[in-house]
């Protein structure tokens, strides 16, 4: 299964967000999106999903144009997880994770039997199983997410674009859903993210692309892509990029200098 | 279940009840005489005036109580869903103010009441088809939004011409009629009304009961709901016209009842909860006995009829604020 950009402008109708990006992902790969705020991530996404028609070039899935795709199929191929949110009503979490059924159940149909196993099974993988009563509004919003993300397991897709899957986790939910993403490559599916943080792109990442003023800069596996100079580049601040002494990952230490005053300031012993 | 079976208890007894209470009163022992010969075919043994108060008077107007809120309930749960916003009502779109327009239009050229009701029914449907053909022009941008303003527009226009022809009409023998209409009531209701608008209510429950579960995806918005595989925008046609159908039948016979379509699915959130094919079996019942009651007591508690629009907001703004100030942020 590969999801296909051809030289792709995207944005909304009078306003462009950006142009002229190609990209491939591919089964069991993580493909990270890192940009600044602004440099057109969520907006891709919307595209690659077919929410926002493209302005310009092409989205294949198998080489057919998803525009001539209905969304039911496209749907049970392409999975979605986007930023929490508040619902607007106050929904049972099994009732929003069921939703994501919502491709494989007839038009007029509700929720079978198998249909629930899925939606509890897809909460029991992330460890969220004893929230399934609870009711969405009145969970955290850490919680919320892992609750979207179960939906979109629920939706069993083969692709599964994810809008900064970990934004607002702790510390601990964060390294959970990143060790999800690893788990659900390693099934074969093909999974792309936007993260604010490089050191994901490290823990997880097949491939980056960097995306900045809605041009694609750059992609490539991340050892070779996210450097002090890249990031530099992107956020306009200095970093440096040491690899740990296991010799296998890499993790971005900002420069300090100015920042931390040691010593200075506190109170004399 | 119980979230049902309570409501159902309710209507039953407001049924019971409705059909004693009155200028004429029936007492529970005729009450059940006349309902049993009904059932069995055997002689009532009460006086005939009371079989014509109960069966010719009273029956007509509590099945149009039962159906107008019922239906005004259902319209309000399926608009509220899917404009995503609890203080939407039936009227939302404009169906009410084109109903208005439409049966104002039809006492000021002394129509009769069928075709003061005809002109009513196609007023809403044409009020919302407008507002739906200016919200599908301006594409591009979020679609639930353009709708619910250009609603607000086009209902503030109808209400304008609403005025217009008031100023118009002979204040003695036409305004008192409009402006009772426009308030409101089930006094005139006889049993080949409610079977004209029943056929419209139905058909307009059908694609709402059959697409009970799918509501559920609209309430997450349009992108959310495109992402899980629903073509929200034939969804959308289908429960707009659903639901506007449903809403122009019922005020077509019963004038412009405000809040019932608004506070009801509130209620109905409360004991069923949010999940729309539990949700929409609850505030119908609810609609129907709220409604029914509220008639009852207008017939009931003054020597003239009051109007049931002034009654459902009498009571349903203090239930709204209270909700408002109580209840847990269920809508957040």
């Amino acid at each position: 299964m590969t999801l296909s950009a051809e030289h792709l402008d995207f944005g909304y109708r009078g306003r462009s967000v950006g142009s002229g990006v190609s990209i491939d992902i591919r089964s069991g790969e993580v493909l990270c999106l890192l940009g600044p705020n602004g440099g057109g991530k969520t907006t891709l996404m919307k595209t690659l999903l077919g929410l926002l028609p493209a302005l310009a070039g092409r989205v294949l899935l198998d080489g057919e144009d998803i525009v001539h795709m209905r969304r039911k199929r496209l749907a049970r191929i392409v999975g979605y997880v986007p930023q929490a949110h508040l619902a607007f009503f106050p929904f049972a979490v099994l009732d929003i994770v069921l939703m994501g059924r919502s491709a494989h159940i007839p038009l007029f149909g509700a929720p079978s039997q198998a249909d629930r196993a899925v939606a509890e099974r897809a909460l029991g993988r992330l460890g969220i199983a004893h929230l399934k009563t609870r009711v969405y509004t009145e969970i955290s919003g850490g919680e919320r997410q892992l609750v979207m993300i179960a939906r979109a397991l629920a939706q069993e897709p083969r692709i599964l674009i994810m809008d900064e899957p970990t934004a607002s986790l702790d510390f601990g939910n964060q390294l959970r859903v990143l060790n999800q993403i690893a788990a659900l490559a390693r099934a074969g599916i093909a999974v792309v993210f936007s993260t604010h943080d490089p050191d994901h792109v490290f823990l997880c990442g097949d491939r980056v692309a960097l995306l900045h003023d809605g041009r694609m800069e750059e992609i490539g596996p991340p050892e070779a892509i996210i450097t002090a100079a890249s990031l530099k580049r992107l956020y306009g601040v200095d970093v440096q990029v040491v690899e740990l002494p296991d010799h296998e990952t890499r993790t971005c230490v900002p420069s300090v200098h100015g920042l931390r005053r040691r010593g200075e300031g506190l109170p004399a012993p | 279940m119980l979230a049902l079976a309570l409501p159902l208890l309710a209507l039953l007894l407001l049924f019971l009840g409705s059909l004693a209470l009155g200028k004429f009163p029936v007492s529970p022992h005729d009450l059940l005489a006349v309902l049993w010969s009904k059932l069995t075919g055997a002689p009532s043994g009460v006086s005939a005036a009371v079989e014509t108060v109960v069966w010719q008077i009273r029956l007509p107007r509590i099945a149009a109580a039962v159906l107008v809120g019922a239906a005004l309930a259902a319209a309000g749960s399926t608009y509220q869903g899917l404009f995503r916003n609890p203080l939407v009502s039936p009227d939302i779109l404009g169906v009410a103010a084109g109903a208005g327009l439409g049966a104002v239009v039809g006492i000021f050229f002394s129509l009769s009441a069928v075709g003061v009701q005809a002109l009513a029914f196609l007023g809403g449907i044409g009020a919302v088809l407008a507002v739906y053909l200016t919200g599908a022009a301006m594409r591009g941008r979020d679609p639930i939004l353009v709708l619910v303003l250009a609603g607000v527009a086009m209902g503030t226009l109808l209400g304008a011409a609403i005025s217009l022809v008031k100023v118009l009409a002979d204040p003695y023998n036409q305004l008192p009629a409009i402006t009772f209409w426009l308030l409101g009531s089930l006094t005139a209701i006889t049993l080949p009304d409610l079977r004209a608008v029943l056929p419209a209510v139905l058909i307009g429950l059908v694609p709402l009961y059959l697409l009970r579960w799918r509501m559920n995806l609209m309430t997450l918005g349009d992108e959310e709901a495109r992402a899980l595989g629903v073509e929200t925008r034939m969804l959308r046609i289908l429960f707009i016209a659903a639901a506007t159908l449903m809403t122009s039948a019922a005020v077509s016979v019963s004038g412009i009842i405000g809040w019932i379509g608004l506070i009801i699915p509130h209620a109905a959130r409360l004991i069923a909860g949010p999940e729309f094919s539990r949700l929409l079996p609850a505030a119908m019942l609810l609609g129907a006995g709220y409604l029914l009651a509220v008639d009852t007591l207008a017939r009931t508690m003054a020597e003239i009829e009051v109007p049931i629009g002034i009654l459902t907001a009498f009571i349903g703004a203090p239930f709204f604020l209270w909700l408002l100030a109580t209840a847990r942020r269920g809508w957040q």
